[in-house]
């Protein structure tokens, strides 16, 4: 069972780029396995950018900087801030899986790839779309603050920069803020929609 | 208001839920190995069937090797998935086009050719380029592996309604520019974000002009600016493709179809949520210099000053540098983008009368066994072994390296596939995405070259 939405206070791991696609979220070679293994698909997370060609930590890459190599736990890291047109390219869902593996709860960006975007609610991540000021104050915080943390108000659909107090309400349509709030997801939904299926079929 | 998106749409809408997504009933199922395991894995803990499991195609594409084929895969993992899709194909009683097989090779090539994906059709497969199957006149679009399973499970999946766009390209396209050019251009123009949220038809004469095989290979690329999908109103050129295909409608089945395809159009009055349009004039073979397909430039460009360092260095690139002369290692004639007879008839017109250029290492990957088995016929494999190249056995090959077919760290390709993403033919791999006649023209020369020099 997945953990229900609620309030996430959290500080956040950087990644200041864009276009960020999902090939690089999870490079192709880890697409081979045939199971939903999230632990597997969280250690493999931006692999090419976090390990060199011999298995060995890259120093440069965020993740494995000392601000930013402990493995997210309550109120620790589970936030990744990413930069516009995150999650493009490939709809492969191994990259929710991934993040969500990593134990990232919420992603915050100023823009989302669709499919991305969907693969990230059906595993209970959370996409927050930010504007691009929120966005970018928010990197200048973290990068003077690396222990600041973001407020993520499920509930109320607010996001906060807790060092400058900004906030801004995010969207997400009222049916799937029920679904994570409640742990639910969508094919439990359309399982009990059998009759309205058959009664679409038999106008065609 | 009154676009084709919306008819198709609308006529789909099993449900709608308040503040929330809509139910749309989905025609066509496609499932390929990778993208499709944990699906069947979540019917089976819900210990649930497929609800129509008739509509549901199943096919490996991404680790088939593109060489013995009637052997068993070598590499245990991608093993271990083929054999995987079969077996649930098997358990859920669904139709399963096998390797080794003349049925199986890439869903997007496959779908269209055997007429499984027809005008008016809602499709989708956990694959982004799903979008290819709009070219029928198609609300077509890629889906993650929990969409695949409500899919599976319900015939229905929960989406946003998107937005609307049309894309018109007026006028002609001029000698040595093709359809993937066109898509190459849009992208330039648009970003990889720029129709993010949209769905899109595009329109115009330049577009009503190309080829079922042209407009497949545009709308092929609809994701890679973002969109959802984009389609091409179905027409004449349509039903000319579909009929006579073995799943396409038959006798007064197909009398009926083509009239209700024929109501297929976005209405005089249709409102779009975004509209631009482009000149056919203005467009030039394209070649990409970056690390996503937006970052593309005429063939004779410079690399804009402005380039990400972080593109350029994985690219071992400069910016202001030109492209041309810029030596290739690599060339890949394929995928579900360029796999189709045109593209192979494109190249074959290049090489014609030259040889491949020592030093450059060639794959011409057909698309499916269809196209393989046209390219013998029309006698084309013979023009290009004379010019030192050879066919090999059809498959998704070097898009994406989950076959044995990977670019190595380093190595510059010019490649008629879909992506450029740092890593996506191989770690390390260098990417050029370009047309199939700039290929050829890099393939007989052994570096980036204008394909317009060898076209009479």
């Amino acid at each position: 069972m997945k953990a229900k939405f609620n309030i996430i206070e959290s500080t956040c791991i950087p990644l200041p780029l864009e276009n960020v696609d999902t090939d690089q979220i999870i490079p192709a070679r880890f697409l081979k396995a045939t199971t939903r293994d999230e632990k597997f698909f969280g250690d493999n997370l931006f692999c090419d950018w976090r390990y060199d060609k011999d298995g060995q930590a890259k120093k440069d890459f965020v993740f494995n900087q000392p601000d930013f190599c402990a493995a997210p736990a309550e109120g620790v890291h589970q936030i990744l801030v990413a930069g516009k047109n995150f999650g493009s390219g490939s709809s492969r869902e191994h990259a929710a899986w991934a993040i969500a593996g990593y134990g990232f709860r919420v992603v915050i960006s100023s823009f989302f790839a669709d499919i991305h975007k969907n693969n990230e609610l059906n595993n209970f991540v959370l996409p927050v779309v930010v504007s691009e000021d929120f966005l970018a104050e928010l990197f200048s915080t973290i990068a003077s603050d690396p222990q600041m943390k973001v407020k993520v108000d499920v509930p109320a659909q607010t996001v906060t920069n807790t060092v400058t107090g900004r906030e801004e309400h995010f969207d997400i349509n009222g049916y799937k803020k029920y679904c994570l709030m409640n742990a639910l997801d969508d094919i439990d939904y359309l399982l009990e929609q059998k009759t309205k299926i058959e009664a679409f079929e038999s106008t065609r | 208001m009154n676009t084709l998106f919306d008819k198709i749409w609308d006529s789909h809408v099993v449900s709608l839920i308040e503040d929330g997504p809509t139910q749309l009933y989905i025609d066509r199922l496609y499932c390929h190995e990778v993208t499709s395991p944990q699906a069947f894995d979540g019917l089976r803990a819900r210990g649930i069937k497929c609800l129509r499991p008739e509509k549901i195609f199943c096919m490996p594409d991404h680790n088939t090797p593109t060489h013995d084929q009637d052997k068993p895969i070598e590499d245990p993992v991608g093993k271990k998935q083929v054999d995987a899709l079969a077996a649930n194909a098997a358990e859920f009683g669904l139709k399963h086009f096998a390797m080794g097989t003349h049925d199986n090779c890439i869903i997007h090539v496959v779908g269209p050719e055997k007429g499984l994906s027809l005008p008016g059709m809602t499709i989708v497969c956990g694959d982004s380029h799903t979008s290819t199957h709009g070219a029928m006149g198609a609300v077509a679009f890629g889906i993650g592996t929990s969409e695949v399973e409500m899919v599976l499970a319900s015939q229905c999946i929960l989406q946003q309604k998107p937005k609307s766009m049309s894309i018109r390209i007026e006028g002609e396209l001029r000698p040595g520019v093709t359809a993937k050019d066109i898509a190459l251009y849009l992208m330039m123009k648009l970003t990889t974000s720029g129709a993010t949220g949209y769905f899109v038809e595009y329109r115009g004469s330049a577009v009503k002009a190309l080829s079922m095989e042209g407009r497949l290979t545009l709308c092929n690329l609809s994701i890679e600016m973002g969109a959802r999908g984009g389609f091409v109103a179905p027409d004449e050129t349509t039903f000319e493709y579909i009929k006579g295909r073995e799943y396409a409608p038959k006798g007064e089945d197909w009398d009926n179809a083509v009239a209700y395809w024929k109501t297929l159009y976005s209405g005089d009055d249709a409102v779009f949520d975004c509209e631009v349009v482009y000149d056919a004039a203005d467009i030039t073979p394209m070649i990409t210099y970056g690390t996503n397909p937006g970052m593309g430039m005429p063939i004779d460009g410079s690399i804009p000053m402005d380039t990400a360092q972080k593109a350029l260095d994985y690219m071992g690139l400069e910016a202001g540098e030109k492209l041309l002369g810029h030596p290739v290692d690599y060339v890949f004639l394929g995928a579900c983008t360029n796999g189709r007879i045109e593209d192979f008839r494109a190249f074959t017109s290049v090489v014609r009368g030259h040889q491949k250029a020592e030093g450059v290492t060639a794959w011409l990957v057909p698309g499916s066994w269809m196209v393989y088995d046209q390219i013998k016929e029309e006698g084309l494999d013979k023009e290009l072994e004379a010019a030192g190249f050879a066919i090999r056995q059809p498959g998704c090959s070097a898009c994406l390296a989950m076959n044995d077919d990977k670019i190595p760290a380093g190595k510059y390709s010019v490649s008629t596939s879909n992506r450029n993403f740092e890593g996506r033919q191989g770690p390390g791999s260098r990417t050029f995405l370009a047309s199939p006649l700039t290929a050829a023209a890099a393939a007989i020369t052994g570096k980036v070259t204008d394909p317009r020099e060898f076209i009479q």
